[in-house]
């Protein structure tokens, strides 16, 4: 079974080999002083980025389900994680100013305290309702995965089973994430508004620890979790189940006749999608510092199908691919290091023009190399794509296309 | 003996028209029949009805010894029940393998997790090998089905129908696009299956329904016309003035 499953997937081992070599490079060169932390920090962040990439892939590349909200689930995983690095870390502070004061604090004075140095900033200084929880790590991150996974789960199951598909699914998710980014920017939300929550790079109890070590524990946990649902998603999509979703891409009503619940997998994929973007986002914001609900933004998780198109979707590594190098493109180019190019009448600089570049690049990709970067790698293996004649591999909006197949 | 399927009374319109009228239909459970009649009949529509796709209006659909009601019941549990359905063009996944497409049928626990913890055991696949021989594609297993040819996809389509092992098979027009000795493999094919099941084919062409040497039902703008032997049905004036007269 185990050496069936290896040949089937001929390319994990190369993925973990590659991602191993390069958490070890990473590493030393932070050691010997040649990476900067913040250098650390945006490859930990692009590792989580991947991570998601790689759930999405398993939804859009697989299943054909073009959801465009799933960043709704990563940006709740970082609130979730990110509620109790606040609390705790206000609390820390909170009982250190009132042991200056002379008196022993009572939980009570405690508890307010860190009420009003949290949502002092938004004109509270009560703790709602659901900061309960907030006090203790274990609850939070119980939620991390148990909230993303309730949404996932109910919005799934009212958007499947009345058997919204293709485009008007898109257009469903989007509404989601924007509802939701809208309900948090307000400020009795309780997640204090459009300030979110900051300050989540300094880990509790842990002051007499640099930065920079904290940055590689990050990086390092960010590449072993993407490992680890690499070789998950590859025995998954490797096996029975894999095909059943594949098919439900390209034919789900052959699928129902066939006696699968195609409404069942549906929702089990999105749901588990959605925990894995949430677990991704719990490791992202603590390493960014800051979340705020611009995360939710619609745009976000269409950025995230982008990427995954640019790798190449239903492939697994293509979607990392893809991830790894347009966001790490994007913050070169963002960052202000790319040089503008001067053309006398008006000078290109990249910071404007960097997403006009995307754009191009994604339209290009869609028109001219549907199977995106991971198409290089079928080129050098001499993988061709079958001659159908333009016709796709299956009657469903979202199934593969002639030129993302595979003879 | 009673009764594997039996549709009753079962009415069903499309904005006002009528596709099914008041039709009664009965198939044991070991027997072969075929459905003939003119385009518009409402053999589409009747296995449609059958398969869960379409609601009728009115009417009681019942299936197995218990006389369950599948109008409550979804696609997937019609199937689940031992109801497969062969469409008119070859309907296999294009992207994936003749053995994936036939693992994808064989009858097996259909739940996400149920699937998810599923390898494949040796009996799988000698069971996936004997039908792919049972219908020619042996040396085709590892082709993804996209690449097979016309009567290959419907000769696949066939296996995957056998791998489910349903108690009643709906077969739309399994020969169109096959060579006569293609036909006449198909004709042996659904006389063995159906000693042990119950087969209904819709049939446009004449020959074949006659080599099926069965029970024919003649439907007509919703309703059954006619139904007995083929020579029987061949002699009613009406069937003569509605449908063979024409052609």
């Amino acid at each position: 079974m185990t050496r069936s499953f290896l040949i089937r997937t001929p390319s994990l081992l190369i993925f973990i080999a590659c991602l191993a070599l390069f958490t070890i490079g990473v590493t030393l060169a932070a050691h010997y002083g040649l990476m900067s932390t913040s250098f650390v920090k945006t490859l930990g962040k692009t590792l989580c980025l991947c991570l998601a990439a790689l759930a999405m892939d398993l939804i859009w590349g697989y299943a054909g389900i073009l959801s465009l909200g799933h960043m709704a689930f990563f940006a709740l995983g970082g609130y979730m994680i990110g509620m109790w690095l606040m609390y705790a870390r206000t609390e820390e502070i909170v009982v250190a100013s009132l042991l200056n004061s002379g008196l022993p604090a009572t939980p009570e004075e405690i508890q307010q305290g860190i009420a009003s140095q949290i949502f002092g900033v938004v004109g509270a200084s009560d703790l709602p309702t659901i900061w309960s929880f907030a006090h203790s790590l274990p609850l939070q991150l119980a939620l991390v995965v148990a909230l993303p996974g309730l949404l996932a789960l109910i919005f799934g199951w009212l958007a499947f089973r009345s058997r919204v598909t293709g485009v008007y699914l898109s257009i469903l998710t989007q509404a989601m994430t924007l509802a939701l980014a809208l309900y948090l920017f307000q400020n009795d939300s309780g997640l204090r508004g459009n300030n979110g929550l900051s300050g989540l790079q300094n880990l509790p109890g842990l002051d007499a620890v640099s930065q920079d070590s904290i940055s590689l524990w990050f990086f390092w946990a960010s590449a072993a979790a993407l490992a680890l649902a690499y070789l998950t998603l590859s025995w998954i999509v490797s096996g029975k189940f894999g095909s059943v979703i594949r098919a439900i891409r390209d034919d789900e009503a052959r699928v129902r006749f066939l006696g699968y619940s195609v409404e069942g997998y549906k929702l089990f994929v999105f749901t588990l999608t959605a925990i894995i973007v949430a677990l991704a986002g719990a490791l992202y914001y603590p390493q960014a510092g800051i979340i705020n609900p611009a995360e939710l933004a619609p745009i976000a998780s269409i950025y995230l199908a982008v990427w995954v198109a640019i790798g190449g979707r239903g492939r697994l590594y293509g979607a990392v691919i893809g991830a790894a190098v347009v966001s790490l493109l994007s913050s070169w180019f963002t960052g202000g290091r790319a040089p503008s190019i001067p053309l006398g009448f008006m000078t290109i600089n990249w910071v404007d023009w960097w997403q006009v570049l995307l754009g191009a690049a994604f339209v290009c990709v869609t028109l001219f190399a549907p199977k995106g970067i991971g198409g290089l790698f079928d080129y050098f293996t001499g993988l061709h794509t079958p001659d159908r004649k333009g016709a796709p591999l299956g009657p469903d909006q979202g199934s593969l296309q002639e030129k993302e197949a595979i003879e | 003996m009673s009764q594997l399927l039996e549709v009753s009374g079962v009415t069903v319109s499309f904005d006002g028209f009528r596709a099914i009228n008041n039709l009664t239909f009965s198939i044991g459970p070991a027997e072969l029949r075929a459905i003939i009649g003119p385009n518009g009949a409402g053999k589409s529509t009747f296995m449609d009805i059958v398969t869960g796709k379409t609601k009728p209006d009115s009417g009681t659909v019942t299936f197995g010894e218990k006389s369950a009601s599948l109008l409550k019941l979804s696609e997937a549990k019609i199937a689940r029940a031992g109801v497969g359905r062969k469409f008119q063009r070859p309907t296999v996944f294009e992207d994936q393998t003749v053995t994936e497409n036939l693992t994808l049928a064989l009858k097996a626990a259909r739940s996400p997790w149920r699937v998810l913890g599923w390898r494949s055991k040796p009996a799988d696949h000698s069971r996936i090998e004997a039908l792919a021989q049972q219908v020619g594609l042996a040396d085709h297993l590892p082709r993804k089905a996209g690449e097979l040819s016309h009567g290959q996809k419907q000769w696949l389509e066939i296996a995957m129908l056998l791998a489910q092992e349903p108690r009643l098979l709906l077969v739309d027009e399994p020969a169109a696009g096959m060579t006569l000795a293609e036909r006449e493999k198909t004709t042996e094919l659904l006389v063995d299956i159906a000693k042990t099941r119950a087969v209904v084919v819709v049939e446009h062409d004449m020959e074949f329904v006659r080599r099926l040497n069965c029970r024919v039902t003649v439907l007509h703008e919703g309703s059954v016309l006619a139904e007995g032997s083929l020579d029987h049905v061949t002699k009613n004036q009406d069937v003569i003035d509605v449908y063979l007269g024409r052609g």
